[in-house]
C-alpha cells in the first residue's frame, strides 16, 4: 500500500475525532491505543505507512506510535490473516484442554501456532488469560468470544468465519 | 443470611439498560449523595465500611481516597481499573457486562467524593464487546442526566468515558495503567510521587478496581456502617469471587466475607463440589500470583481451624502456610493436574506480561519458564529445584512494580509445599511425560532452604 491510499474513510475519521474528544485538549496523544485499534480493524495490520498516519492524525512523532505497537500484544506490525483465533493456554484454559484445542486447530488448518492460512484467512496464535477462565476452553476471533469450546463447536466456527471473515469484528 | 450487595437483580430482564435498573432503585444512592451528603461524608462513609481494594492489594479505600492531593486550580482524576488480567480473574468483566450501570453509579459517587470533574475507565482491549455495553449505558446516562454539567441541579459536573488497553497484563499496575491512558507503554513509574499526588497528566489521580468502585453504590445506601456489619474482622462487605478449574460450577460468585473455604468449595450454591468425583490436590484462592495451597491447607489453616473467604484467614500462616484472598480468582485443581506444568504455565505467562524494564523481572521470569520447562519434560535436574528457588529469591522485593512478586509467588509456593513432584519430574523423567504425580501426603510444614 503507497502512503497515499492510507486514509480512514469519512465514518472513522469522525471515530478517531470521538476518541480524541474523551480527553482534554492537548492531551490527544491518550486516544493512541484507541486510534490504533481502529486504523488495525480497518487496514489488516499496523504497517510502518499506517503507523505514521496515525502519528499524522495525533499531532506525535512516528517513534510514539512504533513504540507503543510493538509493546501492546493485540496490535500486529506484519500481515496477518483476515480472522485472527486467538486461543487462551494460561491456568485454567490449560487445565480445560486448551492444548488440545490449539492442536486441534493446528491439524485441521495445517498451521501452527503463529502461522497464516495460504489463503491468507486464518492465523492461529495463543495468547495469554483473557479473562473467561470459569468458561474454559475459549478462543477470541477478532472481537469475539467463544467459550467452552468442543472441537465440534471449533469447526462450526470455522466454517462461520470463513463464509464471513467480517464476523469477527463487532463494528462500529 | 449471605447478602447480594452487588448482584443483587443480576437476573433482573434487562439490567444493562438504564430504566430497568433504575426501577430497581438504581442512581438512589447518586440522588442521596448530590442531595444530603458533602464529599467528604462520602470519604467518610467509605472509611467507616471498611472498604479494602478489591484488585487484589486489598488497601483500604477510604484512606487510599483521603491521600488525594489538593492543589489549588489543578484538575484531579479518578481512573477505574478494568483493565482484568490477573489468571483465573474474570469477576469484573462480569459485573461490567451484566450490570454496566452499577460500575457508572459508583464513578459518579467516587468522582464526587474525590472532587472529580473528568473520570476514565480503563478497560482491557480484549474486552472490546464490554467496552461497547459500557458506552452505550454511559451514553443512557448522560441522556437522563447523571452525567454532564450540573448533575440533577446539584452544581456537581461528571464527564466519564471508556478507554481501552491492547494486551497487556501489566497496565492493571495503578502507574502502568496512566502510562497507558496517556498512550504510552505499559512500564510501571516509580513510587514515589504515588498517583494521589503525581498521577495522569500529572495531576493528582486515584485508581480503583471495578468491584471497589460498584461497593461504594451500597455503601452510600445503606452506610458506611452497616456495611462493615457485613463481613467478618478486616473483611468486610461481600467480595466477587470467580470461580475455575475442576469444580461442578464455574463462574461468578458474590460472597459474604467469612464463609468457610469448604463451603465454597462443595456447597451446591457455589462451586458445586469437584468434577467427576475426583479429589481436591490444591488451590490458587486469589488469582495466579498468590501461593498455591496443598488440598490440606485449603480448608483449614495450619492450625486446624477452619479457613474462612476473608483476607485474613486465607492469609492466616503467612505464606508458610497460607495464601492470599488477592484479586478473588479461585482456581481449584484435581488430582489429576500436574503441579509442575501449572507452574510453569505460570512463569510462561509472567515471562510474556513483564514490560522488560526491571532486570530481575525481564531476565528472571523467562529463566524460570524455561527451568520449570525442562523439568515439565524430563530434562530437568535436582539442581534445578533449588535454582528456582534461588532465581525467584532474586526478583522478589528487587523490581519497581509487584508483577516480579507475582511471578516469584507462584514458583516459590510451588516448590514449597509440592518439592516431592518437583523432585520425581527429575528421578522419573520418562514418567513425569506421560504420568501424573498425583496426591501430596500431608506432611508437618518445614521451611525449604529458608
Amino acid at each position: 500500500m503507497s502512503q497515499e491510499n492510507i486514509q480512514f474513510p469519512e465514518d472513522l475519521l469522525q471515530e478517531v475525532g470521538r476518541q480524541i474528544a474523551k480527553f482534554p485538549e492537548g492531551m490527544q496523544k491518550s486516544a493512541l491505543l484507541s486510534v490504533l485499534h481502529i486504523a488495525q480493524a480497518h487496514f489488516g495490520h499496523l504497517s510502518e505507512p499506517v503507523m505514521d498516519y496515525v502519528a499524522r492524525l495525533l499531532h506525535i512523532l512516528p517513534i510514539e506510535v512504533y513504540e507503543v505497537a510493538t509493546f501492546y500484544s493485540m496490535y500486529d506490525t506484519k500481515p496477518v490473516g483476515k480472522v485472527k483465533l486467538e486461543v487462551c493456554r494460561t491456568g485454567p484454559c490449560m487445565i480445560e484442554g486448551a492444548e488440545k484445542i490449539v492442536s486441534y486447530i493446528e491439524n485441521k488448518l495445517g498451521i501452527k501456532d503463529g502461522e497464516t492460512t495460504a489463503d491468507g484467512l486464518f492465523t492461529l496464535k495463543t495468547v495469554e488469560c483473557l479473562g473467561a477462565c470459569g468458561y474454559a476452553p475459549m478462543l477470541q476471533a477478532g472481537e469475539k468470544f467463544h467459550e467452552h469450546l468442543t472441537e465440534a463447536k471449533v469447526d462450526e466456527l470455522i466454517e462461520q468465519y470463513r463464509n464471513n471473515p467480517k464476523a469477527n469484528y463487532l463494528g462500529l | 443470611m449471605d447478602r447480594k450487595l452487588l448482584l443483587e437483580h443480576i437476573g433482573v430482564e434487562g439490567i444493562q439498560t438504564h430504566d430497568v435498573y433504575r426501577k430497581q432503585g438504581g442512581y438512589k444512592a447518586v440522588e442521596k449523595a448530590l442531595k444530603s451528603m458533602s464529599p467528604d461524608d462520602i470519604v467518610e462513609e467509605v472509611k467507616k465500611s471498611g472498604l479494602r481494594g478489591r484488585g487484589g492489594a486489598g488497601f483500604p479505600t477510604g484512606m487510599k481516597w483521603s491521600f488525594i492531593a489538593k492543589p489549588e486550580g489543578v484538575p484531579r482524576h479518578l481512573l477505574c481499573n478494568a483493565d482484568e488480567s490477573e489468571p483465573g480473574t474474570f469477576k469484573d468483566r462480569y459485573l461490567m457486562e451484566k450490570i454496566p450501570h452499577l460500575l457508572i453509579e459508583g464513578m459518579i459517587l467516587s468522582s464526587y467524593a474525590l472532587g472529580c470533574n473528568q473520570s476514565y475507565i480503563y478497560i482491557r482491549g480484549e474486552y472490546m464487546y464490554v467496552l461497547q455495553i459500557l458506552e452505550k449505558a454511559i451514553a443512557e446516562a448522560y441522556a437522563n442526566g447523571w452525567l454532564g454539567k450540573n448533575i440533577k441541579g446539584s452544581g456537581f459536573d461528571l464527564d466519564l468515558a471508556v478507554s481501552t488497553g491492547a494486551g497487556a497484563y501489566i497496565c492493571g499496575e495503578e502507574t502502568a495503567l496512566i502510562e497507558s491512558l496517556e498512550g504510552k507503554r505499559g512500564n510501571p513509574r516509580i513510587k514515589p510521587p504515588f498517583p494521589a499526588v503525581k498521577g495522569l497528566w500529572g495531576r493528582p489521580t486515584v485508581v480503583n478496581n471495578v468491584e471497589t468502585i460498584a461497593a461504594v453504590v451500597p455503601i452510600v445506601n445503606e452506610g458506611g456502617d452497616a456495611y462493615a456489619q457485613i463481613g467478618i474482622g478486616r473483611s468486610t462487605g461481600t467480595k466477587l469471587i470467580s470461580a475455575s478449574g475442576n469444580i461442578n460450577k464455574p463462574g461468578v460468585y458474590e460472597i459474604t466475607m467469612g464463609i468457610t473455604v469448604e463451603e465454597f468449595i462443595y456447597s451446591d450454591t457455589y462451586c458445586g463440589g469437584m468434577k467427576n468425583g475426583k479429589k481436591l490436590k490444591a488451590c490458587v484462592p486469589g488469582g495466579s500470583s498468590v501461593p498455591i495451597l496443598p488440598h490440606y491447607l485449603v480448608c483449614k489453616t495450619a492450625a486446624g481451624e477452619d479457613r474462612l473467604m476473608s483476607y485474613e484467614s486465607l492469609s492466616d500462616g503467612g505464606f508458610a502456610t497460607g495464601s492470599m484472598l488477592g484479586s478473588g480468582g479461585f482456581i481449584v485443581y484435581d488430582e489429576d493436574q500436574c503441579i509442575v506444568r501449572n507452574t510453569w504455565n505460570f512463569s510462561r505467562f509472567y515471562h510474556h506480561e513483564s514490560c522488560g524494564q526491571c532486570s530481575p523481572c525481564r531476565e528472571g521470569t523467562g529463566w524460570m519458564e524455561k527451568v520449570l520447562h525442562r523439568l515439565e519434560y524430563g530434562h530437568g535436574k535436582m539442581e534445578d529445584i533449588d535454582l528456582l528457588w534461588d532465581i525467584q529469591r532474586k526478583i522478589e522485593g528487587n523490581t519497581i512494580c509487584p508483577l516480579g512478586d507475582a511471578a516469584a509467588w507462584p514458583v516459590a509456593a510451588a516448590i514449597r509445599h509440592f518439592r516431592e513432584e518437583f523432585e520425581w519430574h527429575v528421578n522419573e523423567p520418562k514418567l513425569c511425560t506421560t504420568k501424573n504425580y498425583g496426591l501430596v501426603t500431608e506432611k508437618k510444614f518445614e521451611p525449604v532452604n529458608a
